[in-house]
């Protein structure tokens, strides 16, 4: 058998915070442009104003801790705490509510908690669920996406709805906003429509929520190149579409009249995104190869329950949040066994 | 010997219930909702630790040791209903937005934590003024965050006075901010374990700016009691 060496010289890799957070946002891309293209220029400054936020909270909070704020701005885990959070907020949103979660998701997530590295949870997933406890009517408000039929603001009408919270006179907010097709799905199924009806209804693609079903596709495909480059653990996204896959295969068999597909399930709300980009934060995530697998189908099945049965329409951040307080444990139960040592270490 | 001003200072200060000792913190985390529902509570609480603490100096002599802590709790309970019962007499909406935290006033471990710490071992003349800054403290505590989280969650302060004070009262409402929507997160559960966060973080900040100041002065001793 051949070993092969190779020669001299040795190129370390590079892989430090800054590059691999890069890596993440550059992969954000694709997911972020088919948001737009859907749902219009509310995306463009919820991630403008969110990640501006981030980045100054950050400053700020760093120069009130004494730490060098220029090389930890520079490892970009704030604009992508930042980044995170806008693309998960509703595109008509007041200008405040990006401001608001950004600034809790760093000021009290991350810094309060000791910092980079010392987060228990994920700080992008905090800032929104303290913002959709907070703010139930403006965090609901979806415009209609591309498609539909609706009308749609311009960039400047956009941009005074974001500051102002005015719209143009001839387009009351009911003609732009809809509800969203996992809102939808609910209330319909919760009205025993079955879902065979639902379906027929124009907010439905041919596999997932009209639009959402391409922004999923998107967000995986970015997430693909994530797992290329290595910059993810594959257990984690694996573990978490698996579980929601299951979980919804399995009602979805026993009754196919009351609950929804696997397919939808996959290719609506924030799948895809909480699966490749907020699950597998580093931090807030189980680090054990087994725990991942766990971690991730946690999360999974957490999201299905919540969609299910829950009161809210989607369910990533909580599973996320939830799932990061249990990821001490499950890193304690899953240790690798220390090459060695017998199997059955206590 | 305690002297009388480090009793009132100890109350109010370093060894505060609410922010050093972390007792009663039940309802210390569930009525401050506002100012005013803080106030009822606050008030509450200081007029039972000082009955409570009067009493049980003044029986300490009689009361075997062996039976104190059923005798202690039968003392808070019978104050704790006297109380609630006046406030259902005189304060009824008060009394009945408060709700069970009246009665739950017994349960209250700073109660029976001076009961059995402070009163019991000491005259009647300290542990009356015990008492009294205990109970002071914890109800500064209580305004305060209960303040803090009606100013963040409603955008009003002393909102429904007239509970406390009388129809006059009504008009006591300051509306801080005009049209707030409200951030129900300040008003919910984890808006009061945040609040109570930030207030011990700033309570230890000042400490530790005083003490810098002074160097010479050594730090107080703290007592902290770790039951629950």
């Amino acid at each position: 058998m051949e070993f092969p060496t190779q020669s001299s010289p040795y190129l370390p890799p590079r892989n430090d915070v800054g590059r691999l957070m890069l890596t993440v946002i550059l992969a954000l891309i694709p997911g972020a442009l088919c948001l737009m293209w859907f749902f219009g220029w509310g995306v463009l400054f919820n991630l403008v104003i969110a990640t501006a936020t981030a980045v100054a909270g950050e400053a700020l909070i760093l120069r009130l801790r004494h730490r060098p704020v220029r090389r930890t701005l520079m490892d970009g885990s704030a604009v992508l705490t930042g980044l995170l959070l806008g693309l998960a907020l509703p595109p008509l949103a007041p200008w405040w509510i990006p401001v608001v979660g950004a600034l809790f998701a760093i000021v009290v997530a991350k810094h309060l908690y000791g910092g980079l590295g010392y987060n228990p949870f994920n700080p992008a997933m905090v800032g929104f669920v303290v913002l959709i406890i907070s703010f139930p009517l403006q965090m609901t408000q979806w415009s209609a996406p591309a498609g539909m039929g609706q009308e749609s603001l311009s960039f400047v009408e956009t941009f005074r709805m974001t500051m102002l919270e005015t719209l143009p006179a001839d387009t009351p907010l009911d003609t732009i906003t809809m509800a969203t097709p996992l809102d939808r799905a609910k209330s319909d199924l919760s009205q025993d429509l079955t879902w065979t009806e639902i379906k027929t209804n124009p907010l439905f693609g041919s596999f997932g929520g009209l639009g959402w079903q391409w922004i999923n596709a998107a967000f995986l495909l970015g997430g693909l190149a994530l797992l290329q480059q290595r910059a993810i653990a594959w257990q984690i996204p694996a573990g978490m579409l698996g579980g929601l896959f299951l979980m919804s295969l399995f009602f979805y068999i026993g009754d196919s009249d009351t609950f929804a597909s696997p397919a939808f399930h996959l290719f609506s709300g924030a799948t895809m995104l909480g699966a490749f980009f907020i699950a597998t934060d580093p931090i807030s995530a189980a680090t054990t190869p087994r725990g991942r697998l766990y971690f991730g189908a946690g999360i999974g099945v957490l999201i299905y329950i919540i969609r299910t049965w829950g009161g809210y329409p989607d369910g990533v951040a909580f599973g996320v949040l939830l799932m990061n307080m249990a990821a001490p444990t499950i890193d304690y139960y899953t240790r690798p066994r220390v090459f060695g040592h017998a199997k059955s270490d206590e | 010997m305690t002297s009388y001003p480090k009793l009132v200072r100890d109350g109010f200060w370093s060894n505060n219930v609410g922010l050093v000792q972390l007792l009663g913190l039940c309802p210390l985390l569930a009525v401050t909702g506002t100012f005013i529902n803080g106030l009822g509570l606050g008030l509450a609480t200081l007029l039972t630790l000082v009955a409570s603490n009067t009493i049980i100096s003044m029986i300490r002599t009689l009361v075997r040791p062996e039976v104190r802590i059923p005798v202690f709790v039968l003392v808070i309970a019978s104050i704790v209903t006297v109380i609630e019962l006046s406030m259902s007499a005189y304060f009824h909406e008060l009394y009945s937005v408060l709700g069970i935290f009246i009665p739950l006033i017994v349960t209250n471990c700073a109660i029976i934590g001076r009961a059995e710490a402070f009163a019991s071992k000491n005259t009647v003349g300290r542990a009356m003024v015990d008492g009294f800054s205990m109970g002071f403290g914890f109800l500064l505590v209580l305004v305060v965050l209960g303040g803090m989280r009606e100013i963040i969650g409603a955008g009003t302060l002393f909102a429904q006075a007239h509970m406390m004070f009388g129809e006059a009262a009504r008009t006591l409402t300051f509306v801080l901010i005009e049209d707030y929507s409200g951030f129900l997160l300040a008003v919910l559960p984890p808006g009061a374990f945040i609040g109570l966060g930030l207030l011990i973080a700033v309570k230890n900040l000042i400490d530790r700016r005083l003490e810098r100041r002074s160097v010479r002065q050594a730090a107080p001793s703290t007592q902290i009691a770790h039951a629950s």
